[in-house]
């Protein structure tokens, strides 16, 4: 497989820093993953409609996924998660609680 | 179920996410053309057709796609619905092969409602692609429904599903597999029990999927169960202290525990039937958008597809309308030669009225070569997935003022900067999930540069702004865009503060290639569906205008004083004639008519005429039709020709004098001028008089109607080849009007309410006829207000009307500045990535 080309989407700009703290929580989240980094989900905050649909699209704890890009204006985000790719907004990645997940070793 | 002939019949539900290809299969399936994009959320209200297959006959439901079954959005409330009202024999879910993942979960619900399942893997082909290796069997034994392969765009695999859809709507298969909830499970189980034993409820939903539901607390179940049951309160607390246990022991909640055991299955099944031989690899869609979406690069793209979509659709397609334009003006000529002839002064009211319609029509179908150009170029933008992508560059700032990237679409189809028709982009916001973004959206889209605005802009501006020309076009075309995103603002924190919204979570397809029919087919539906929508209402409209204008009329002592001035001219020509051997020609009075006609007819045809050859066609024509008129009407040497030709030249113009003022005094005594007049004082404070009044209020029925209407106000009569312009342009200097007054026009024309088609578009689309109103008065306010402020400052100040325009246009970029970056102080800066600040603030 040494020949494949591996998956990395553009792995940030110099070192890709762990995913940072949240501005409301403690915790990290999918709105401060630098993009190219990959994530695994732990926990979605929030209710209603809006966790509803980041369930359905696929923001199912354990998953991992990857930040893609933001928009040319910063907002939303592209997420690449099983085989699509999904764009929120950043508060909703906001309430999307990561870890982050070395590549590498993949 | 029996049909009339006794055949049997099935009814088959198309369920599926979004974006699966339910459409595709639905055509596929029946043969009916259903609207198709690669843009999810193109079904939105469901569409039915049948098939036969052998003694039975199938009736397919095409439904909107959904992600899944709660009753959080329209979607999903109106496909569940579908499904427990209407309990179809067979339900056929669609699952998007390439994403078998996430559309299981979807099929483990529908397995969990209790209809019998197939489940379709469409989309083969770019699974294949993607190196997706898929094992039927398994799937198939796991899921213990029926699976069926197919390529929804090659037709592949049809004839499979047809025969699936035979086998399971007519004999019941096995009992599919149901999915455990693990920790939960006990508490499902004990519930559905429960449930199992009375009958009102299993007669219509399956007991467990009524159970995972009350659990989740999901409010219509709980609906459902009370419709059902007298005593529905004790199940309803038992499911919620169920509930709040589970919750407590778990620290999970329900709802998300349940979708965690769907994906974790889901999950698991993928794994044991997928192979994926390509894993690892970057996808071509992704690859495509690192330059697409590249954050320098994707604003150059965007702004190069606009300007390409304005050269070919609006550059081009007036070019191809200059081609097309002598076929209506053709038909015209046509309907005038079949209609009853005109009199001296007074028309047969069947002419009149039936030339006047032919003109309300003719300006319609003259954008049509536009809108099929227009309409395909957005059908391709659809197909190849760039408009999902568009939606995510604008969404930022569309979302700043109430909108939604989603508002794109309906946006580009009302004609941002180019021109389009607010009736198909009112119609294209069924798709915006967020329902306050969704009206503000549809509220908005009227103000766009609907192709029927800018004939008037166009006469206007060649009237008053010759020399500043293109700068006020650029001004019209996008003082709409500020003033529809300040309005969007201005009403979703007002009138729609309370409104649901919902969350920007939108699937960016993978680029397909558009198919030539796929995109045919949809530009010409939504052609037709303009001419139809519009065309209707503008005909029928017209016809009320022109009562309006028409009616009362002119009194007895007018028309007996109109009469005297005919016979006094009538009188002249036979003088002039006297001693003329063509004289004979026109002995009498009914001659002397057809001549006048006949020499209208002639102008108008030679103007037509294109090139010299065409015109002599024209000569000769007319010398084989009428050859007793000939020399009055062509140009000859000879001397009793050119004489008769000069007082038939006089003759005619008296006439056109004549039927002008005619026309002027019925216009102004009539019912629709009577209201123009009485608005006066309202609109004065514009400098509207009654003309641009009336032409304001009869481009309510369509925006075209203006300057037809502003045409008629200011004609001079039949075959008439002086321009709207010069006409317009003499009489309105002449009674004081400045560009200042043109200015104030254009923007209250720029503001101005929906045409009726589109009202009716906004009362199907919000379903209400509050809205439907809203959209009228508001806008009706705004744009008397911005008018009357635009004449009153600019004739206080003294101010041109470019200088007023540029203060208007900079005054609203100002106001939209203000308010885009109003929510953050200022100095934030925009294009800076704000995680990496952050990421160095988590450091300290
Ligand atoms: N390559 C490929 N494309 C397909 C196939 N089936 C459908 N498509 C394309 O997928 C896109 C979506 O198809 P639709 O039929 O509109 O999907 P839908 O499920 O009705 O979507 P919504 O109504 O939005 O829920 C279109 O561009 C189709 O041409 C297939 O089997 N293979
Ligand atoms: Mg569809």
């Amino acid at each position: 497989m040494g020949k494949q080309k591996r998956y990395r989407l553009r792995q940030g700009r110099g070192h890709a820093g762990e995913a940072s703290p949240s501005a409301t929580g403690q915790r990290p989240c999918l709105r401060d993953a630098q993009p190219g980094k990959r994530c695994r989900i732990k926990r979605l905050h929030g209710h209603g409609a809006i966790r509803q649909r980041l369930l359905d699209m696929g923001f199912v704890p354990e998953t991992e996924v990857v930040m893609v890009r933001s928009a040319p204006l910063n907002d939303p985000l592209e997420i690449h998660i099983g085989n699509t790719f999904v764009s929120i907004r950043r508060t909703e990645a906001a309430d999307i609680e990561v870890e982050a997940v070395e590549v590498d070793n993949d | 179920m029996t049909d009339r002939d006794g055949r049997k019949r099935i009814l088959v539900a198309l369920a599926g996410q979004q974006n699966a290809g339910k459409s595709t299969l639905f055509n596929a399936l029946t043969g009916v053309a259903q609207h198709i994009a690669n843009y999810p959320g193109v079904t939105v209200d469901k569409k039915s057709s049948t098939y036969r297959d052998g003694d039975l006959t199938v009736e397919v439901v095409d439904l909107p796609g959904t992600y899944s079954l709660t009753s959080f959005s329209l979607e999903e409330r109106v496909a569940r619905q579908f499904l427990i009202d209407e309990r179809p024999d067979v339900v056929v879910d669609v699952v998007d092969a390439s994403n078998l993942k996430r559309g299981l979960q979807l099929t483990f619900q529908l397995i969990e409602m209790g209809a019998p399942v197939i489940v379709v893997l469409n989309m083969m082909d770019v699974a294949e692609r993607r190196g997706l290796d898929i094992d039927i069997a398994p799937l198939e034994a796991r899921l213990c429904v029926p699976v069926v392969a197919t390529v929804g765009r090659r037709s592949r695999g049809i004839d499979e599903l047809r025969a699936a859809i035979r086998r399971v709507g007519t004999g019941a298969g096995p009992g599919p597999a149901t999915l455990n909830y693990g920790t939960l499970e006990d508490r499902v189980a004990g519930l559905q029990a429960r449930l199992s034993e009375l009958p009102p409820v299993t007669s219509v939903v399956s007991a467990r999927w009524l159970a995972t539901k009350l659990l989740e607390g999901d409010a219509e179940a709980e609906r459902l169960l009370a419709a059902r049951l007298g005593n529905a309160g004790e199940l309803i607390d038992r499911a919620a202290s169920d509930r709040a246990a589970f919750e407590a022991a778990s620290d999970i909640s329900v709802g998300d525990h349940i979708s965690g055991c769907r994906a974790h299955l889901a999950g698991d099944i993928e794994a044991t039937c997928v192979d994926d031989t390509k894993k690892g690899r970057v996808p071509m869609s992704e690859r495509v958008d690192r330059f697409l979406l590249n954050r320098w690069l994707a604003p150059l793209f965007l702004v190069l597809t606009v300007w390409g979509i304005y050269q070919l659709s609006i550059v081009q397609g007036y070019e191809l309308t200059k081609v097309t334009w002598p076929i209506l003006a053709g038909f015209r000529n046509l309907a005038a030669d079949w209609l009853p002839d005109a009199g001296f002064l007074h028309d047969p009211q069947v002419r009149a009225l039936g030339l006047w319609m032919v003109d309300s029509a003719n300006t319609l179908l003259n954008y049509v070569p536009i809108f099929l150009i227009l309409f395909a170029l957005i059908a391709i933008l659809e197909d190849t997935g760039y408009m999902a992508r568009i939606a995510f560059i604008l969404d930022r700032i569309l979302h700043r003022f109430g909108l939604h990237g989603q508002s794109t679409l309906p946006f580009i189809l009302g004609g941002v900067f180019a021109g389009g028709c607010a009736v198909p982009g009112v119609m294209a916001t069924k798709g915006i999930p967020d329902q306050r973004a969704r009206l503000a959206t549809i509220l908005t889209v009227p103000f766009m540069n609907c192709l029927a605005k800018i004939p008037l802009y166009t006469l206007l501006i060649n009237i008053y702004f010759v020399e500043t020309k293109g700068l006020v076009l650029f001004y019209l075309s996008t003082i709409t865009v500020i003033a529809a995103l300040l309005v969007a603002k201005l009403l979703s924190v007002s009138v729609l503060r309370n409104m649901e919204t919902a969350p920007f979570v939108m699937e960016l397809p993978h680029y397909h290639l558009p198919t030539v029919s796929g995109v045919l087919r949809r530009s010409v539906d939504r052609t037709w569906l303009y001419i139809r929508k519009v065309g209707t209402v503008v005909v029928a409209v017209a016809a009320v205008v022109y009562v309006l204008l028409q009616f009362p009329g002119l009194t007895p002592e007018r028309e007996a004083h109109f009469q005297a001035r005919a016979e006094a001219a009538i009188a002249t020509f036979y003088e002039t004639m006297e001693g003329n051997p063509l004289a004979d020609r026109v002995a009498d009075q009914e001659a002397l008519i057809g001549l006048v006609n006949a020499y209208t007819a002639y102008k108008a045809a030679k103007l037509n005429a294109q090139g010299a050859d065409a015109s002599r066609a024209v000569d000769a024509d007319y010398a084989e039709s009428h050859p007793e008129f000939e020399p009055f009407l062509v140009r000859s040497r000879d001397r009793d020709a050119r004489s008769a030709a000069r007082a038939l030249k006089t003759l005619a113009t008296t006439r056109k004098t004549l039927r002008r003022e005619m026309k002027e005094e019925r216009i102004v005594t009539s019912f629709l001028g009577q209201v123009g007049r009485s608005l006066e004082p309202v609109t004065r404070f514009a400098d509207f008089d009654w003309k641009i009044n009336v032409a304001l209020l009869s481009s309510f029925a369509a925006r075209e109607s203006s300057v037809a209407t502003l045409g008629v106000l200011f004609e001079q009569g039949e075959g008439e080849n002086r321009t709207l312009e010069e006409r317009m342009g003499a009489e309105q200097k002449a009674a004081g009007y400045t560009a200042l007054t043109a200015a104030a026009v254009m923007l209250f024309f720029a503001l101005y309410p929906p045409c009726l088609a589109t009202t009716i578009m906004v009362r199907v689309q919000t379903d209400s006829y509050r809205w439907m109103l809203f959209s009228i008065v508001f806008p009706t306010i705004l744009g008397l207000g911005v008018a009357s402020a635009v004449f009153s400052l600019g004739s206080a100040l003294r101010l041109t009307g470019i200088e007023m325009m540029s203060a208007v246009y900079f005054t609203a970029l100002a106001l939209l500045l203000l308010v885009g970056f109003f929510k953050r102080p200022f100095g934030r800066r925009l294009p800076v990535p704000d995680y990496r600040e952050q990421a160095k603030g988590a450091a300290t």
